[in-house]
């Protein structure tokens, strides 16, 4: 279950959508998203689509590994649809005992669907074409202005560098707890809601405990790696604008500056 | 120069908490000789992860004196480079691993020291290539073998370019596999890298091609010599719940009936000779 | 028969590219009263095997019959077999969560429906068993005890299942040797006391070479070999081309023998090697 989740997979390539500086990336994500929100018509949506598809192609990703990651979400869009289908009001299409079918639903139905599928398309993206760790330098760049007004930028990085580094192993770390007091007769699948929470206290305590002495541990580590903060840092990789960034940028802002403007042709 | 690493003078350290105090290290002298191996013996709750601590400046001595490299470790403005001096390996490999790209981690350590990027890949994949890891620096380090993530701990902490490297018990949680791999890259460092190595340990194998071996027990230096030197002292070993190559004890056993044979035996090979 | 093993295989992520093949057709009979050694690299098979032997894991094809119940049908009571066999893990200390070490340790009889008189000779028990004194430390929180303390009240809370098969996967890993010569020894008197049958997982040729009488070496998702520690230790070549070994002590008598003495390299610890040398020495001596 937890494997089938593509948001966040990284899928390593070398090509200049996965080259470009994440901060670029994330911003022109960012922009595709509010720009989504500014489309108010169906025939935009044709642009977004090719835009999906070039990026995609150019990112060397499968449209397959796209699609995949829109798997764990199919219910919310789902749910999104029928809501939007049977609770519009307007002129009726079909009725089916006592569910309304409206002219106006079907179209809002799809058109927010569709807007939901190209956010996650979209987004995805940046994900599947930024390392974890460009994409935490970058949102580390874009924040840090804002250390001027006490936000700690840096701290916040290494918080989500170290949570991505510890998330597969605390992830093998429960299936090994679950199984040790299965072995010892717990029940993990059965029973109402409150037995079930109840029942998680075996798992739930040791994988905290395991996870303090892990954070006491890694901090010793880091220290005697003269890790002291953000302060005269260094990056082995450091993130550059490049020619390819002000190319992407141009292009992004008037693509988007077009989709605005179908709002009001 | 001084040819003296470290210098421990009269170190006592005393752990505090709610249920009282615990003397963890008492009246320890120790010398350690630039590009020494030594190897520290002795069972859990000896002391030897203290000691570790005190020369890397995680831990200060209650009372007497730590010195790395003529560098006196309550000298607060020597900190960082006491560290950088004195590299440290932890036992457990998950724990000691930052980054989610293998090279990424190594180069955590320069990247603290503010060493501008290009020497700080130089040093990256020079450490990479003397652990010989440098086929998985793109690698995610939780897909690695024990041994391997060990490895990529100790490039890690040679890419900060220390003179000295302290190991904390770096095989106790691998296989033997990964044992062997690790003892193997301290050998190399040592030998070839010319770096002094301070090896914590309980396995007693790991000790065999030291240097000098000092055995603790109960925050106190007990036995200190070279492994033949250690190692003949086969009850007083067992006494102390350690472990001895079972051709030592072999040997020792012998003699004990009367057979003719040294006593300092260590290898398959001497006690094939001397039989 | 305690435990019977028919053409077990396991594939790990079947029908995706990560398809791996962790079991192989397997094959093994497990008798009563059996003390058996599991060797292998890591990576060959063993902790997935182990943990097929209690259903936490279920065959891809293949049968597992534990004291004549087949415990891969659907529908098999996993609560019994569960009890049946003990399994412990590694690091098995990670896994305590209760306040006290005496509720830590009730946490198995207590899911199995005991009564409260039950649980409380069996935590007793168990807590003798591996040498942890019941009066001054059931009311301790586990966490406040030293490592190898907290590795027994691991291994205790599987003993209070009272299990006829146990299985301890390196109940050793990360001890010094005083700990693990306690935590063996108490292993072995388990044994010795009876009515038990134990698989243990180890990387150690010597521990392995002075406790168990039947030793398994797996490699590959394979059975590799089979038998005694007599049989087993004389392929020391095709032992060493999996990574493994054999006892330093049966490699010397191997050595010493090869350089043209005539003694039987067949021995498994230092005691042994001593009577065959000496008795070898003193004759040579004597003519």
């Amino acid at each position: 279950m937890i494997k089938d989740i593509t948001i966040g997979q990284y899928f390593p390539g070398e090509t200049v959508i996965h080259k470009l500086d994440p901060r670029v990336k994330i911003l022109v994500s960012f922009a595709f998203i509010i720009s989504l929100f500014f489309i108010n018509k169906f025939y935009p949506y044709i642009l977004i689509l090719a835009y999906i598809l070039t990026v995609t192609k150019l990112s060397g990703v499968p449209i397959k590994y796209v699609l995949k990651g829109l798997k764990p979400l199919t219910f919310i869009i789902l749910i999104t649809f029928f809501i939007n289908l049977f609770m519009t009001k307007g002129v009726v299409l079909f009725e089916i005992g006592p569910l309304v079918i409206t002219e106006e639903g079907l179209y809002q139905s799809l058109f927010m669907a569709l807007r939901l599928i190209f956010l996650i398309m979209g987004t995805s993206i940046l994900t599947l074409t930024t390392s974890p760790i460009s994409l935490t330098d970058g949102i580390e760049k874009i924040l840090s202005p804002l250390k001027a007004i006490g936000l700690p930028a840096h701290e916040l990085a290494m918080m989500m560098t170290i949570a991505l580094r510890f998330i597969p192993t605390l992830l093998e770390e429960t299936d090994k707890i679950m199984k040790a007091q299965m072995a010892r007769g717990a029940d993990f699948e059965s029973g109402n809601i409150m037995s079930r929470a109840k029942n998680l206290v075996p798992l739930l305590v040791p994988l905290f405990i395991n996870a303090f002495r892990r954070a006491d541990e890694l901090a010793m580590a880091m220290e005697a790696r003269c890790y002291r903060g953000g302060e005269h840092r260094t990056r082995l990789n450091e993130i550059k604008m490049e020619k390819r960034d002000y190319i992407a940028i141009t292009i992004m802002v008037i693509f988007f500056g077009v989709l605005v403007l179908t709002r009001y042709i | 120069m001084s040819d003296t690493m470290i210098n421990l003078e009269n170190v006592n350290y005393e752990y505090k908490s709610s249920e009282g105090e615990f003397m963890a290290l008492k009246g320890i002298n120790l010398e350690v000789k630039k590009g020494e191996f030594l190897v520290v013996l002795g069972h859990n709750g000896s002391g030897k992860s203290t000691l570790a601590k005190l020369i890397n400046a995680l831990l200060l001595p209650t009372n007497g004196k730590v010195y790395v490299n003529g560098m006196d470790t309550t000298d607060e403005e020597k900190i960082w480079d006491i560290r950088r001096t004195a590299g440290m390996v932890f036992q457990n490999p998950d724990n000691q691993i930052v980054a989610t790209i293998v090279e990424e981690d190594v180069a955590f350590g320069p990247e603290n020291q503010g060493i501008e990027p290009r020497e700080i890949r130089k040093r990256v994949d020079k450490a990479l290539e003397i652990v010989e890891m440098t086929k998985y620096k793109k690698h995610a380090p939780h897909l690695l073998s024990g041994g391997q993530k060990q490895r990529i701990a100790i490039a890690g902490i040679l890419a900060m370019n220390p003179e000295c490297i302290i190991l904390d018990e770096p095989t106790a949680m691998l296989d033997p596999t990964g044992r062997s791999e690790v003892m193997k890259t301290v050998r190399k460092l040592n030998k070839e890298q010319n770096k002094t190595i301070v090896h914590i340990t309980h396995y007693m194998e790991e000790a065999v091609e030291a240097d000098r071996i000092v055995v603790m027990e109960e925050g106190q230096i007990v036995m200190e010599g070279t492994p033949r030197q250690v190692f003949s002292q086969v009850d007083k070993m067992k006494e102390l719940g350690l472990d001895v190559p079972q051709v030592t004890e072999l040997a020792h056993e012998l003699k004990k009936e009367g057979i003719d044979i040294p006593e300092d035996i260590l290898t398959v090979e001497e006690l094939v000779r001397a039989l | 028969m305690m435990i019977k093993i028919e053409n077990l295989n396991f594939i790990y992520n079947p029908d995706s590219p990560f398809e791996t093949k962790a079991l192989n057709n397997i094959n093994l009979e497990i008798n009563e009263g059996d003390f058996i050694g599991l060797l292998g690299h890591t990576g060959s098979g063993k902790s997935t095997l182990i943990q097929h032997l209690n259903g936490l894991i279920k065959p891809t094809s293949g049968s597992i019959i534990v004291d004549g119940v087949d415990i891969t049908e659907k529908g098999a009571d996993l609560k019994s077999i569960r009890q049946k066999v003990g399994l412990v893990f590694q690091y098995p200390e990670y896994q305590l969560f209760e306040e006290t070490v005496y509720k830590d340790i009730a946490f198995g009889p207590k899911n199995l429906g005991l009564d409260d008189s039950e649980i409380d000779s069996r935590v007793k028990k168990a807590m003798e068993l591996v040498g942890l004194d019941f009066d001054s430390l059931k009311d301790r929180s586990p966490f406040e005890l030293s490592g190898g303390q907290k590795r027994r009240v691991a291994i205790a809370g599987v003993l209070a299942m009272e299990p006829k098969v146990l299985i301890l996967d390196e109940p050793t890993a990360g001890l010094d040797p005083r700990g693990r010569d306690e935590i063996l020894g108490e292993i072995k008197d388990l044994y010795n006391k009876g009515n038990i049958t134990i698989i243990l997982v180890s990387h150690s040729m010597e521990d392995v070479a002075r406790l168990v009488n039947k030793i398994v070496v797996m490699h590959k998702g394979e059975i590799a070999m089979e038998g005694t520690p007599r049989e087993v230790f004389r392929r020391a070549e095709e032992l060493e081309s999996m990574g493994l070994g054999i006892p330093q002590v049966t490699y010397f008598m191997r050595k010493y023998k090869e350089s043209g003495n005539d003694v039987s390299s067949d021995v498994l610890t230092i005691d042994e090697a001593k009577e065959e040398l000496l008795r070898y020495l003193r004759r040579n001596g004597n003519d």
